[in-house]
């Protein structure tokens, strides 16, 4: 018989190499754990940090103040006997708007075209909630209404610093306004001739390196320049210079320019011609001019959470698309909760053990792993051509996220079935309980927070599914809250997609911010979870 | 054979004691695989009956036969007649879950529900409609418990959770849930297995009480413990019953070689 080996003695020098080896590994070890932990946390902290910050423009808005005069024949055509024909007379409060801004700003009156421009600073739909507010209290007509229309959203995030890198310059006094016609013959225009104490040095340095700086970007680039002292505004014309060519000539955008004489104005270079954006020189001086006067308030965009959609970023909102996604997870919860906990039960507490349920076994979860834009595909051909069911309804949505949901919500609950420990099943079938009580007595309380976990995990996840809603049509246009679950509605994800792939610059924050939504609704979805398995976690 | 003269042994005792539950003829196959043998024994009312033999010689199996818990294994299939009162548990006229009211059984480790001790107690007679009233409950529950020995222990937190209890409490816990039915024949497998000393001897104790009015069988391992409690010992090896008898003649003067070796632990 071989010799066993004696034990270690402490100072062993192998036994110590060893050790320390061993030791190492574990440090090893635990240190790719961290990195490996630390690569996540960074990643989701990214994500966060930035889909937040983009976030953040949709959350303010700049809105104009107005205080219009209900004039009863043209709000309310109908005499005040007809609200309804109030609520929807979006031209006639329109006009209100329109006429209110023409008159702050007289000189757009020139052309139509200049008239359009102006317009452009609110648009017509941004009329809706005072329409409906004053078909709810008709007695107010003939009042004045003080009105809060949010901003065009490409003033917006002009104001916000979105559109274009910006240039601010305080510039030297000018001393004169004198005012010049350029030009021969009918070429002749008016223009401005300002004269200042340094001749602008300060000015043409900034535009020097403006100059050089657009040589590089291309033959496209270019800049406007705008000088502003009160809400008094004039433009730089550019490639118009003087017989010396060392007179700057402008041309008036608003207000009076000869209060610029005598004053120190400030000189903004917008870095991106105007050409190139939605905004035009004028209506950013009209804007500035109104934030002189103190009629632009930057306020919290609640629209975006108490509006529907709208084909106008600044009025959109996501309340549809949430109660849309509501109404679509109860259909969800109806089908899959049910369905899903009765078919574990029977599976794992009644069914024998044979190939049959061996295969369900298998397909359940191969079912599991079906990408779900097949179930989309399913629901279409089954649920709306076969059975007929409206399009675009939550009622299909859910069904179809149902099924989608269906494999996770058996698995969870058949795992939760199993870990109720057998003496229990011992312990009532003893007693004299029959199979069902044993189970619904015993079993399926103990099993429940399990139960629900996976349904609320499983339920967050198809909250968030888009591909099967596309198929069934639920991507449609919806500018009406759903009030059922046959109603044409949309959901969060959907909605997300429309707005990422919207044209306008400010579906950017606005999708952000809708993001933010969705993930806050799975956050609280998942707290749930997370409280409900604590809260009913049972040690038996 | 020796089998058959053992069967004979136990059929001609059967006629001389007041018999409760009859077995004849059992067979038990997990799938394909044999565990019990043509056991035929008669367990009288009124005593305690120990089962003892080798760790996987089939005491369990043939326990739960007496109750019908085989019918919860799969695999099971049971062969023969257990008669109790003139009628086979395993013939279609007898329903399983009134077999299991009148057929209590308690099992190896403490198994409380993860409810309070009185819902412990009172789940049994809730379901089979024994109480008709909220004071009827509170007396079946109050009796149990003191039959159990566990009244005076319990009494004041009656609403706490039964799994909150010390093991052996909660063994005798179950054992109060299970005579809260009123059944006439108590199975115990190794109620004591996971118990200390002095939980045991309570246990011990409160099963020579109930033998006035209830039909015991318990298996044990314990030799100590087949000898203290019980008037009747079977011997089981390989899924054959080697002997049935009186206890003090089994453990004194044992006619099978294999039960005299494992009761002086030569085996097992
Ligand atoms: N559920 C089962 N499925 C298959 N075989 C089983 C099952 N339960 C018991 N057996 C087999 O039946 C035989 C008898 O088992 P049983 O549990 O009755 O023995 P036991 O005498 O109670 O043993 P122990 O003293 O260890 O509890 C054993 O060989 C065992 O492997
Ligand atoms: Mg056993």
């Amino acid at each position: 018989m071989p010799e066993l080996p004696g034990p270690l003695s402490f100072d062993d020098p192998e036994a110590l190499a060893r050790l320390k080896k061993r030791h190492a590994a574990e440090r090893r070890f635990k240190f790719y754990g961290r990195l490996a932990i630390s690569f996540a946390l960074l990643f989701l902290g990214l994500l966060v940090v930035s889909i937040g910050s983009q976030a953040v423009a949709a959350f303010s808005h700049n809105k104009v103040v107005f205080h219009l005069p209900l004039e009863a024949d043209l709000v309310a055509p109908n005499g005040p006997g007809d609200p309804a024909a109030v609520a929807e007379n979006i031209s006639g409060f329109y006009q209100l708007v329109r006429e209110d801004l023409l008159a702050t700003f007289p000189e757009a009156g020139e052309t139509a075209a200049r008239t359009r421009e102006l317009n452009g600073l609110v648009t017509r739909l941004a009329v809706i909630p005072m329409a409906r507010e004053t078909s709810e209290h008709l007695d107010r007509l003939g009042e004045t209404y003080r009105y809060r229309a949010p901003l065009s959203d490409d003033l917006d995030l002009y104001l916000k610093g979105k559109v274009a890198p910006e240039i601010d310059l305080r510039l030297d006094e000018i001393t004169r306004v004198v005012r010049v016609r350029v030009g021969e013959g009918v070429e002749a225009v008016e223009r401005l001739r300002l004269e200042s104490a340094s001749d602008f040095s300060v000015l043409r340095e900034a535009m020097q390196r403006a100059d050089t700086a657009m040589a590089e970007a291309g033959p496209d680039a270019g800049y406007s320049i705008l000088l502003q002292h009160g809400a008094n505004l004039v433009r730089l014309v550019p490639g118009e210079t003087g017989e010396t060519g060392e007179t700057l000539f402008f041309e008036p955008l608003t207000g009076i320019p000869a209060n610029l004489a005598g004053a120190r104005p400030t000189a903004r270079l917008i870095l991106l011609p105007e050409s190139a954006r939605n905004v035009t020189d004028r209506q950013v001086a009209w804007t500035l001019a109104l934030a002189e006067q103190g009629r632009i308030r930057s306020g919290l965009n609640w629209s975006l959470l108490t509006n529907a959609d709208s084909t106008y970023p600044e009025i959109a909102g996501v309340l549809a698309a949430i109660v849309g996604s509501l109404f679509t997870m109860l259909v969800t919860s109806m089908i899959a909760i049910p369905i899903g906990v009765f078919a574990a039960l029977y599976l794992e507490e009644y069914a024998p053990k044979n190939r049959v349920t061996d295969f369900i076994e298998v397909n359940i979860n191969n079912l599991a792993a079906v990408p779900s834009i097949v179930f989309g595909l399913l629901g279409a051909a089954v649920f709306l051509n076969l059975l007929a069911l409206p399009r675009s309804a939550p009622l299909v949505g859910g069904l179809v996220l149902g099924l989608l949901t269906l494999p996770t919500v058996i698995i969870a609950s058949r795992a939760a079935l199993r870990a109720v420990p057998p003496s229990i099943r011992s312990a009532a079938l003893g007693l004299g309980a029959s199979k069902t009580q044993t189970v619904f007595h015993h079993v399926l309380p103990l099993a429940a927070p399990g139960i629900m976990t996976g349904a609320i995990i499983g339920m967050a996840r198809a909250l968030g599914e888009t591909a099967p809603l596309l198929l069934i049509g639920m991507v449609a246009f919806v500018a009406e809250v759903p009030s059922g679950p046959t109603d044409e509605a949309t959901a969060l994800p959907v909605l997300i997609y429309k707005w990422s792939t919207g044209a306008e610059r400010a579906w950017e924050p606005n999708t952000a911010a809708a993001i933010l939504v969705l993930l806050t609704f799975m956050v609280v979805m998942n707290a749930i979870a997370v409280f409900l398995r604590r809260r009913f976690e049972r040690r038996w | 054979m020796a089998d058959t003269t053992t069967s004979t042994v136990a059929l001609e005792e059967t006629k001389a004691i007041d018999t409760k539950v009859d077995c004849r003829n059992i067979n038990v196959f997990y799938g394909a695989k044999q565990a019990i043998f043509d056991v035929s024994m008669a367990i009288p009312s009124r005593s305690v009956t120990a089962f003892i033999g080798p760790s996987g010689c089939g005491k369990s199996t043939f326990l739960r036969c007496i109750n019908r818990m085989n019918d919860t294994i799969e695999s099971a299939r049971v062969e023969g007649e257990v008669i109790i009162d003139g009628e086979d548990v395993n013939s279609a006229a007898v329903d399983p879950v009134l077999l299991r009211s009148r057929v209590g059984m308690v099992f190896q480790k403490p198994n409380p529900f993860p409810k309070t001790i009185y819902d412990n107690i009172a789940y049994g007679p809730r379901i089979h409609g024994l109480a008709r009233s909220r004071d009827d409950l509170d007396e079946i529950v109050q009796n149990s418990l003191m039959r159990a020995g566990l009244w005076e222990e319990v009494k004041e937190r009656l609403a706490e959770p039964g799994t909150g209890l010390s093991g052996g409490q909660q063994q005798r816990l179950c054992i109060a849930r299970a005579i809260a039915v009123s059944p006439e024949v108590i199975l115990m497998d190794e109620p004591c297995s996971a118990l200390d000393p002095i939980a045991t001897a309570k246990i011990e104790e409160l099963i020579d009480e109930l033998r006035e009015r209830f039909c015991i069988v318990i298996v044990t391992h314990s030799m100590q413990q087949a000898a203290r409690v019980s008037q009747r010992t079977a011997f089981f090896h390989l899924g054959k019953l080697v002997e049935v008898g009186d206890t003090e003649h089994i453990f004194t003067n044992p006619t099978d070689n294999r039960t005299q070796d494992y009761i002086t632990g030569r085996f097992g």
